[in-house]
């Protein structure tokens, strides 16, 4: 019993940090229909930037704790803000229109190239800025011993998926959104400044990876490569959601997170696979994801 | 049509011009090669991770030792026997390469040291995957190789009869014997075992020959969960739910660099650190940046007698204050394995009868190397295994402890176990030697 009672605690904190990490992939996909593989890279920049400066801060006895909470966020907006403009207007935007396969190459390339930058202003060593994680202590659920910044993970998982959800559907700019999602060409006929959304959209899908990367700083070493690995979990949350979908990055992240932490407490020799098992079982049945729409091809 | 013509007979001016520049360029880096084989310095090539994930933990600090006994090694600072300067007199240049790329660029990047930079002797590889691929490239180019860190079972079973490959760190079996040594003599009351291991050769091979080990030295253990996480996986929630749920009292854990690091953090605030003993036979690399965040009482290894666990000798004083003087850091234990690597190329170069000031033949540098016993940072290495191509030395493993004071961490409790009680003889598989009870062995 125990062991079903902590499938389900560590799924949903599995799940709740897959959504961080896939969040902003599947907003930029959703917009823009870049399949960003530098997101991997806005993941990493967030981690190294709350890793040294909240390292900084708690290893110099600076201040109180719950500063050192906000300087995490703070520095994910700041990292996310300034990569994402820079990003947004320096390169993308002369990119716009250009086929889809040829996107997926530029930002491979822009993470390749974020990689280096990276070590070059980090260098190789591992980053360990453990004390907002050891800070919050832990509680006891169902007889196990949880980590207390792990369920406020979750918290912060269900408050942005929420928010998300509700800018998206419940604001003239969560209309205008959905509205380029919808048709592009239309929406823009219709006097809708698609740049400046694409802007827009950018740097919140940059924050949304910076902002993933600074929340699990604290929990593990942030060392060169951290990016590169996410990407491939992240796109398998989207895929399985549906491209561009919130609900569906909410709803693959939860499959993923619940089959994988079965499979480590029932059959941990299949937890390698179970992850793109599920990915495989939901596009056998719904190729274009659960919540992804079929689209008619454009003549 | 009149540019065209413009521009195809201006090509066409230019060309011979960017021939001959391009011709001199590479007349002039062969030249270079050659220029570098003829200049009297013995040439080494260094090759380990200088990014990726294994870069911070074993890389670096791999690349530093190099750069401390290489300097020092020229400067003849380094105590004796090693006072001599240089190699054999000749000053020593030192190509580093980074080890990143797997196994294939790897072998690419080897016979380009061998023939392009025309090295004379590689110093080398942290992966096991790397060291496979080389052994058969370096036997077949003659190429002086003396592999540094690598722990493969397998290296001397598939490169049967070595002639120019050496290595000078220890068969990763021995560090999974030593620590069910350990847990023998420290822990004798535990019967629960769980595992966690990064799911590649390493990961497994480790658990394997641990488990093997237990069941011969403590038969009364049960392994009551294993876990196999894919390596660089950073999360470990469930893995650490997993293995809290069957109440282990010792985890054993081969984990290395920032898995380590975070496999440590997230279970400690778990409170599975408080109920369970961790032993980890990597530990050692991060020996100072655990502070408060690992428990006490925290078993840790470094691979045999490295880092916080090599001897207090006139060479490892030298090495130690040479590489915090120029790093502000101790050396950790790939630090200590590199320094013994270039001391064991050293020492075959000096005994392989050049005349001096030379860079003897690789040949007569192998002749002298092949089963010979020599002085390093971590005591007497004895070149004693796989026909004396592989060194056996002894391992030590001992408990990690705070010192909120310092802010510092240290070794504790440590107890060291013989080469000859931990390291299979010639002639017989690790597996097979364990699993007949280690025959033979001679422990303390």
């Amino acid at each position: 019993m125990l062991s079903l009672y902590a499938v389900l605690i560590d799924g949903a904190i599995y799940a709740s940090w897959l959504f961080l990490v896939a969040a902003g992939l599947t907003v930029i996909y959703g917009v823009m229909r870049i399949l960003n593989m530098a997101h991997g890279s806005f993941y990493a920049i967030g981690a190294y930037a709350a890793a040294s400066l909240v390292g900084w801060y708690f290893n110099n006895g600076v201040g109180p704790v719950w500063v050192g909470y906000l300087m995490m966020l703070g520095c994910a907006l700041a990292a996310g803000l300034v990569v994402g403009l820079l990003i947004e207007r320096g390169l993308l935007r002369f990119m716009y229109g250009r086929d889809e396969v040829l996107m997926v190459i530029i930002t491979y390339a822009l993470l390749l190239i974020l990689e280096d930058a990276m070590k070059m202003i980090w260098g190789v060593n591992p980053y360990f800025a453990y004390q907002p994680y050891a800070e919050m202590g832990r509680s006891v659920l169902a007889g196990l011993k949880v980590s207390n910044y792990d369920l406020m993970l979750v918290g912060v998982s269900l408050v942005l998926g929420l928010g998300l959800w509700l800018w998206l559907e419940r604001t003239h700019q969560g209309k205008v959104l959905r509205a380029v999602i919808h048709d592009r060409e239309v929406a823009q006929a219709m006097g809708v400044n698609v740049r400046r959304v694409f802007t827009l959209v950018f740097i919140l899908g940059t924050v949304l990876g910076t902002l993933a990367g600074a929340l699990t700083a604290p929990a593990i070493s942030v060392a060169p490569g951290i990016g590169v690995e996410i990407i491939v979990l992240a796109f398998a949350v989207v895929v399985i959601g549906g491209m561009g979908s919130i609900e569906g990055a909410a709803l693959g992240a939860l499959l993923v997170g619940l089959s994988r932490a079965a499979a480590v407490h029932y059959a941990p020799q299949f937890e390698l696979f179970v992850i793109y098992g599920v990915m495989a079982l939901v596009l056998a049945v719904r190729p274009q994801g659960l919540f992804g729409r079929v689209l008619a091809r454009k003549i | 049509m009149n540019n065209y013509k413009k521009s195809v007979q201006h090509s066409l001016k230019t060309l011979p011009l960017a021939l001959a520049i391009a011709t001199a360029g590479v007349a002039s880096s062969f030249t270079g090669a050659a220029l570098a084989a003829e200049n009297g310095k013995f040439r080494i090539g260094v090759v380990t991770f200088l990014s990726g994930p294994a870069a911070g933990p074993f890389g670096e600090p791999s690349a530093n030792a190099a750069k401390v006994l290489v300097e020092g090694l020229n400067q003849g600072k380094l105590p004796a026997p090693y006072d001599k300067l240089g190699i054999n007199g000749a000053e020593i240049e030192m190509v580093i390469i980074d080890e990143a790329g797997g196994a294939a660029k790897q072998v690419e990047e080897f016979r380009n040291l061998v023939q392009r930079q025309k090295v004379d002797a590689v110093v080398g590889y942290i992966s096991s995957g790397d060291c496979l691929a080389i052994a058969p490239v370096a036997e077949e180019l003659g190429a002086m190789t003396v592999f540094y860190d690598c722990g493969t079972s397998q290296l001397f079973s598939e490169d049967k009869t070595p002639q120019f490959v050496f290595r000078t760190s220890l068969d990763a079996a021995v560090d999974n014997i030593g620590a069910a040594r350990y847990l023998a003599r420290t822990r004798p009351d535990a019967v629960r075992v769980g595992g966690i291991q990064q799911n590649y050769a390493w990961g497994q091979d480790s658990w394997n020959d641990f488990t093997l080990s237990m069941a011969q030295i403590m038969p009364k253990t049960q392994m009551v969960e294993s876990q196999m996480p894919k390596v660089f996986q950073g999360q470990y929630g469930a893995e650490i739910s997993a293995l809290s749920v069957k109440r282990p009292d010792i985890i054993h854990s081969s984990f290395w660099g920032g898995d380590m690091e975070a496999l440590v953090l997230q279970a400690n605030s778990r409170g599975l650190l408080e109920d369970a003993t961790a032993v980890l036979t990597c530990g050692e690399s991060a020996l100072a940046r655990y502070k408060d965040q690992a428990p006490n009482g925290m078993i840790i290894g470094g691979r045999g007698p490295f880092g916080a666990f090599a001897p207090e000798n006139a060479l490892n004083t030298w090495f130690t204050q040479a590489y915090q003087s120029a790093y502000k850091a101790a050396p950790t234990y790939p630090a200590s394995k590199m320094a013994q690597a270039i001391l064991g190329l050293k020492f075959a170069a000096e005994n392989a009868k050049a005349e001096p000031g030379k860079v003897p033949a690789a040949l007569e540098m192998a002749k002298a190397f092949k089963g010979a016993t020599f002085e390093s940072v971590s005591g007497t290495v004895q070149m004693a295994r796989a026909g004396g191509h592989q060194a056996m030395q002894g391992i030590a493993y001992g408990e990690y402890h705070y010192d909120a004071a310092s802010q510092k961490g240290s070794v504790q409790n440590v107890i060291a176990f013989s080469g000859e009680c931990v390291t299979p003889p010639d002639g017989t598989t690790a597996h097979d030697w364990i699993k007949a009870g280690f025959p033979g062995a001679q422990c303390n």
